[in-house]
């Protein structure tokens, strides 16, 4: 389970989180939702691990694991995966070998044996039909010329093949159009299971229609504000956040 | 002994090191006296039992070299060379051929064995007899090798397979002996002795090196390769490398290198020629893994090289790929003349400069006959306080109607000490040729690494892995076997360069 206590974080000198409390217990989905600017995606880096924000308080822990003393790789390794907003491009990185390279540096960390090249293309292939990706997309460089569907849905089959513990999708849902959201939501519900927790970080309530979360959380200006089943999704669609800020 | 002691260092040194090919062995050799003069350029002549007409030339080249002063304008720093301080010649003392592995000299059996030569080679590399004509094992392809050990080809394998095509792989020195209508009429024909200050110098006391001729239509069966090793100290290596592709044939050739680590600074001063005649194609590729110094920039191996080829026939090709991440100093510009019509020259290049490394290297094209076309493929890596430049030339003649050139010159940036410096000189004299030039620099940006490492890479491995793309469209063009090891070698050289 991911346990957040307490969690204060600045970059640049500038305050962003103001004192996270947050549980995710192993098998649930959490929703985070939150106006922009509101520390939503600086949340997620902080808790992969990202370099260039200062964490000056607090906690967070992923199965007993100290998450915040840990490199962004340890992390990984330890079954946290983060979804990319803007997933980022590799020129000349072939996506087959860099699934594979990362595929293969968990499973070490993990004390699995290696997938060789025919082994992991079936692995692919299979996971790539649930997600109707084009092959041709194992061929390309990692994330080059890629729309802005193919490369959310690039990510989703990352989460596929890595099997985190641990899935923290940031905006997943942004760029994408109908049916492409729901082959991402497909991908995630898949996952869905006892060894399995996500946070789900989103703008809108469009993505939780499809992944139907456990809890819902508000973020707004650094901090939880408030906190409830699926239905505080579809109320703040209604309202807006600012009937929350107001309240 | 303080030799043993200080190979026993060495290997200590290398297996924390990066650079793994850094050890000496203790070997029994023999040097000239120190220095340069025109009775050393007779010593080396004489010991090669060479005929009057190369001596001859040798002492043209001598002469000339006396006048001339080393070029300033490559954009590297180095303290001045005094070319007196070295050994001009210095060879494993010559004993007479062993009849079984157990007669070679163990120390030369454990060199090759570090060096990763593989062990049914090593028999032939010694010098074995008859040990080179079985086919190898593991279903490898087999890759014909001449060993260059400090001034002399030590072995050359397969040799009779090769022949049996007509094929001439043999060290030059043995060519003079056995083809010399052959090496009379292509020496010098491409670089001239007095090309340049350091062709001038190698043709001077030019020690071995390899020679290659394929016949008329023949298309090499293998790879073809030669395998440079600098180690006695004080010495100065000039291999002198012929390559000849009658009409219609087909070679592919590959040279490896590496030295020991020294505190002192080595010359390496080589010249490779290449003649293609019509509709031959000639593919070199180098991974040049010199001694790059250590950490603060002591030592290494100044590697001042002269590369040319000439499509002297229509429709040939030559190609030209090189990894680069050893020396200290590098100084190298691969070259096509392409004369014939049609002719096609490329060069595909990645140059890495890591600590205090320098780097100036390019190609230069000469479009000479009508419809030539040539493609340059520049891909520079500096880290640490690495200093890189791509130089490189596209010359079109008035009658090259019709001519074409591609340049592609791309840096990457790791760390904010480095340099990276691009100099390209276009000249086109022909109103119907096209040139393009395309550049890029970038740094591998902190998203990358990041994006890599929660994705479980290491960040060495993230790194590699970026560098890896980076050089890809070069890295495709080197034969199959060896891309593997360049790749490796691209991030063994980039290590502790971030973070």
């Amino acid at each position: 389970m991911l346990k957040i206590e307490g969690l204060t974080a600045e970059i640049d000198g500038k305050q962003i989180l103001k004192g996270i409390d947050l549980e995710v217990p192993t098998g649930e989905i959490h929703a985070i939702m939150g106006p922009n600017g509101s520390g939503k995606s600086t949340l997620s880096y902080v808790l992969a691990g990202r370099e260039g924000y200062e964490i000056t308080g607090g906690t967070a822990t992923f199965n007993g694991l100290d998450l915040l003393s840990m490199e962004p790789e340890e992390r990984a390794a330890a079954g946290v995966f983060l979804a990319f907003q803007y997933p980022v491009e590799l020129p000349g990185v072939g996506n087959a070998n860099f699934l594979r390279t990362a595929l293969n540096a968990i499973r070490r960390s993990k004390g699995e044996p290696e997938v060789d090249a025919m082994q992991f293309l079936k692995l692919a292939r299979a996971r790539m039909k649930e997600l109707s990706m084009p092959e041709d997309m194992l061929k390309r460089g990692v994330n080059v010329g890629f729309s802005g569907g193919e490369k959310k849905r690039n990510e989703v089959l990352q989460m596929a093949l890595l099997q985190p513990g641990l899935a923290i999708l940031d905006e997943t849902d942004s760029g994408l159009d109908i049916d492409a959201l729901k082959i991402a939501a497909d991908g995630v519900n898949a996952m869905r299971g006892p060894n399995f927790s996500s946070l789900v970080i989103t703008h809108y309530q469009r993505l939780l229609n499809y992944i139907v979360p456990d809890r819902v959380h508000v973020l707004m200006n650094g901090r939880i504000v408030q906190s409830g089943g699926p239905e505080l999704a579809k109320q703040l669609e209604e309202s807006g956040y600012t009937a929350v800020q107001a309240a | 002994m303080p030799a043993v002691t200080e190979t026993i260092d060495a290997v200590a040194s290398v297996t924390e090191g990066p650079y793994k090919y850094g050890f000496e062995t203790d070997i029994e050799m023999e040097f000239a006296p120190k220095g340069l003069s025109e009775d050393i350029v007779r010593f080396i002549s004489a010991k090669k039992n060479e005929p009057e007409w190369l001596l001859e030339w040798r002492l043209k080249a001598y002469a000339m070299w006396l006048k001339m002063e080393e070029p300033r304008w490559p954009a590297v720093k180095y303290p001045a060379i005094d070319y007196q301080d070295a050994y001009y010649y210095a060879a494993p003392k010559n004993k007479p051929g062993p009849k079984s592995l157990d007669e070679v000299d163990p120390e030369l059996l454990k060199t090759y064995a570090k060096l990763g030569i593989p062990l049914k080679e090593q028999a032939i590399l010694a010098g074995v007899e008859g040990a080179g004509d079985s086919p190898s094992e593991g279903g490898r392809l087999p890759v014909a090798v001449d060993a260059v050990f400090d001034s002399v080809s030590v072995a050359t394998t397969f040799k009779h397979r090769l022949e049996k095509e007509g094929i001439i792989f043999c060290a030059i020195s043995e060519a003079v002996q056995k083809h010399p209508e052959l090496v009379k009429q292509y020496l010098g024909s491409v670089v001239p002795q007095a090309d340049n200050f350091f062709a001038a110098l190698n043709s001077a006391v030019f020690t071995d090196g390899s020679f290659v001729y394929i016949p008329k239509g023949v298309r090499c069966p293998m790879e073809l390769s030669t395998y440079f090793r600098i180690n006695a100290k004080s010495t100065g290596q000039f291999e002198r490398t012929l390559i000849i592709a009658d009409a219609g044939s087909h070679v592919s050739y590959l040279e490896g290198c590496t030295a020991p680590m020294r505190d002192e600074n080595q010359l390496h001063a080589a010249v490779v020629e290449l003649v293609a005649m019509d509709d031959a194609t000639i593919k070199y590729s180098t991974v040049q893994n010199w001694y790059p110094g250590d950490e603060n920039g002591k030592g290494g191996i100044y590697n001042f090289v002269t590369k040319r080829g000439a499509c002297r026939g229509d429709r040939s090709k030559i190609s030209w790929t090189q990894v680069e991440t050893g020396s200290a100093i590098t100084w190298k510009y691969p070259s096509c003349i392409l004369q014939g019509a049609d002719s096609v020259g490329e060069f595909y290049s990645v140059a890495i400069t890591n600590n205090y490394q320098q780097a100036d290297t390019g190609t230069k094209m000469f479009h000479i006959g009508p419809r030539t076309r040539s493609t340059i493929v520049s891909k520079g890596i500096s880290a640490g306080h690495g200093q890189n430049t791509y130089r490189g030339q596209v010359k079109i003649s008035p009658k090259a109607t019709g001519a074409r050139n591609f340049t592609q010159c791309d840096s990457l940036l790791i760390g904010d000490q480095c340099g990276a410096h691009t100099v390209p000189y276009i000249e086109s004299r022909c109103m119907s040729a096209k040139v393009e030039h395309e550049a890029t620099t970038s740094r591998i940006a902190e998203d990358q690494l990041f994006y890599c490492r929660q994705r479980g890479l290491s960040q060495e491995d993230a790194v590699g892995l970026i560098v890896n793309g980076f050089c890809r469209e070069v890295l495709k063009e080197l034969p199959m076997e060896f891309a593997v090891e360049a790749q490796k070698l691209l991030q063994i050289s980039l290590e502790g360069s971030v973070g």
